[in-house]
């Protein structure tokens, strides 16, 4: 198959082989489950079982908000302690509402529904039970899963890619389960191919992960419609819209999606999430996460049960070998830092990484001598300098203009910046504050809508006060004028009666 | 001499009566200053610049009474907008953000007299007579006209906390300073 170039991209270490080697390994359930209501974009789900409540494995514990939302299930069978604030899997550590669950240690599953031939169900069933399972983009986005399947709708789809390139460094999560999952992995992206309605299968595998390559093209030997395509080694080719145009040439307009070019993206472990939920009828409760980096005692990848606290999975998996300078969720391209290891695992963490100090390589910033070493590092065609520039000197709005909003926060630029500058701080900086200032405005607009309704009503309020004294003053004057008339005749009547 | 005189009566003439048609046929109606300026202001007649409501403080910063500093709720980011539009070089450096706050009921306390939805400029407090009251946050401008009415002060302003939903990355030039 013909490969296409995209531009920049940079080529780190990729520090697979720390936790490559390692197959997935159980981890076991912690005293305490965390669960929170929010664990993908779009609305939190909505609590649907009561303190004290007995669960069972897989049984809806909060349900779907909304079109963009998804549901959340009970990891394993205990009892529902109720809804705490839990510090969230989040750069910031705030708190979150999850549900409080103490496993009674059976993990004894809901009655399952399997499905022998999900083949034979129509897409917007599939989609259906898709959603059902809670299910979402699990190479990190979580973007409800099903809200893509049900793009067929709105698009002419001809192509489902997955997305296996897991161009991050050290994260080896998806290159195991293909490995040790490849059948079940291909059943799942068959069934979203069925649900998209897509003939052709594309499953991008970068060039340094020849044995999940090697797995898959085995599996996939009996299907003529699936093509397994190694990439070349290079960040950030697991980018969305990038991986779309090494594979199909054809470029994403600016702030649109893959599917205008009726190509639908997602992701190895998303697939296998559909495969669990399609043939067993289990909804998404557990996934894979890579723990690596030099400061970890044991690198390896784990099946972790949702709602497990980080904590308790490093000391589980062995904790630390020395003092790690940063523990970062996800890869060190694009992952976070994570100052609360109390957060649990939620469905999008695929990574933890404890850094030594050589690894994290803490440089102070320096000036810029405008080099544009990053404009040819951006994958995205930007002048990450120049963005840089206009917040640094807090003008946003300029900042935005030179494409602030088709950033996609990859850290290309921030890796091959000699001065060390933290560009991808800036730019994450300007997105929220522009994004906090539209906010605002729109606040205002509804404070001075909600404002002029009462100035509205207090006023239609007065008028109508005004016409009821008036009423009542036309009443008073109508009944003094009878009450005169009728005295004035009451005289004629007694003469009337004297005459009589 | 005389043609000169006379060339110059009429060109002026002339040029006096297009001036006057045009200020009669083009005449605007109101400051437009004003009204973009009045367009800016949060609308919610708070009163806390002084002034009674939002359109009389945004004439007295048209005709340069009132400073561009003058609307607390709005704070910097408006002092900015208005010294632009005005034309004013303005030194936010000693203003404050006031922290975002919205108005808290402690319902322990409310003995549900309805002066303080009365009060509200946003319809931001639900409640009856002889019973509790509460605010919704999400329509609540901070402005503290309830607190200032309440008899038993039982409204306390409580800053907005961030969320993960609003929080973001601070700006890593602000930290280096």
């Amino acid at each position: 198959m013909k490969l296409f170039r995209i531009q920049g991209g940079v080529h780190p270490d990729d520090r697979k082989a720390l936790a490559a080697g390692e197959a997935i390994r159980d981890i076991p359930l912690p005293p305490f489950l965390h669960v929170p209501l929010q664990q993908h974009i779009g609305a939190a789900a909505r609590p649907v079982v009561k303190k004290g409540q007995k669960v069972r494995k897989g049984q809806l514990i909060a349900d779907a908000d909304g079109p963009i939302s998804a549901p959340v299930h009970a990891p394993t069978s205990g009892t529902v302690v109720g809804k705490k604030k839990h510090p969230a899997h989040h750069p910031s550590g705030l708190p979150v509402l999850s549900i409080l669950i103490e496993p009674d240690g059976e993990d004894r599953w809901i009655d399952l529904e399997p499905c022998a031939d999900p083949f034979a169900l129509p897409p917007a069933e599939v989609a259906k039970r898709v959603a059902g399972a809670g299910i979402v983009g699990m190479g990190g986005a979580t973007f409800p899963s099903a809200v893509k399947l049900n793009l067929r709708d709105r698009f002419e789809l001809d192509t489902l890619v997955i997305n296996a390139a897991e161009c991050e460094p050290y994260l080896t999560c998806d290159d195991r389960l293909m490995r040790e999952q490849a059948a079940a992995v291909l059943d799942g992206v068959r069934i979203m191919a069925h649900a998209l309605g897509v003939k052709k299968i594309i499953i991008g595998i970068e060039n340094n992960k020849p044995d999940a390559q090697r797995a898959m093209l085995q599996a996939a030997a009996e299907f003529e419609e699936v093509f397994v395509v190694g990439l070349p080694t290079r960040y950030p080719m697991g980018s969305e819209k990038h991986l779309v145009q090494v594979l199909t040439g054809k470029e994403t307009p600016a702030r649109s999606l893959t599917a205008e070019l009726g190509v639908v993206v997602h992701n190895v472990a998303t697939a296998f999430a559909v495969h669990e939920a399609l043939r067993h009828g289990k909804p998404l409760v557990s996934r894979v996460v890579t723990l690596s980096g030099e400061a970890m005692a044991r690198p390896g990848n784990y099946r972790v049960t949702l709602g497990t606290p980080v904590s308790f999975l490093l000391e589980q998996a062995g904790g630390f070998k020395m003092n790690p300078a940063r523990l970062i969720s996800g890869g060190p391209m694009m992952g976070q830092p994570l100052p609360e290891p109390r957060a649990p695992v939620i469905k999008g963490s695929n990574g933890i990484l404890a850094l030594s100090a050589a690894e994290a390589a803490d440089h102070p910033e320096q000036p810029c001598i405008r080099c544009a070493s990053c404009v040819s590092a951006c994958p995205c065609g930007l002048l990450p300098l120049e963005m840089a520039a206009h917040t640094r000197a807090g003008d946003l709005e300029g900042a935005a203009k030179a494409g602030l909003k088709d950033c996609i926060a990859c850290g290309s630029c921030a890796y091959v910046c000699p001065a060390h500058i933290p560009l991808v701080q800036y730019f994450n900086y300007a997105k929220g504050e522009l994004t906090t200032r539209e906010k605002t405005k729109l606040r205002q607009m509804e404070t001075k809508r909600l404002a002029e309704a009462r100035a509205a009503r207090m006023e239609k309020q007065k008028a109508a006060k005004k016409a009821a004294m008036a009423a009542r003053k036309k009443a008073q004057a109508e009944k003094k004028k009878r009450e005169a008339e009728a005295k004035a005749a009451e005289p004629d009547n007694a003469q009337a009666e004297a005459e009589a | 001499m005389l043609a000169a005189i006379f060339c110059l009566l009429i060109l002026g003439l002339t040029l006096g009566w297009l001036l006057g048609l045009a200020s009669k046929l083009l005449a605007v109606e109101g400051n437009p200053l004003e009204e973009e300026i009045e367009a800016l202001l949060p609308g919610s007649q708070c009163g806390q610049c002084g002034y009674p409501g939002c359109s009389p403080a945004a004439a007295a910063v048209a005709n340069g009474e009132a400073a561009v500093t003058l609307c607390p709720p709005g704070g910097k980011a408006l002092a900015k907008d208005l010294a632009a539009i005005m034309g004013v070089s303005v030194d936010t450096s000693g203003m404050q953000d006031k922290a975002p706050t919205t108005a808290y009921i402690v319902e322990g306390m409310c003995i549900g007299c309805t002066k303080c939805f009365k009060r509200c400029p946003t319809d931001a407090i639900m409640g009856g007579p002889k019973q509790i009251h509460a605010v919704f946050a999400d329509a609540c401008t901070g402005c503290e006209q309830c607190a200032e009415v309440c008899p038993t002060e039982c409204i306390e302003m409580r800053p907005i906390r961030p969320t993960v939903q609003t929080w973001y990355w601070p700006n890593p030039a602000a930290q280096a300073a």
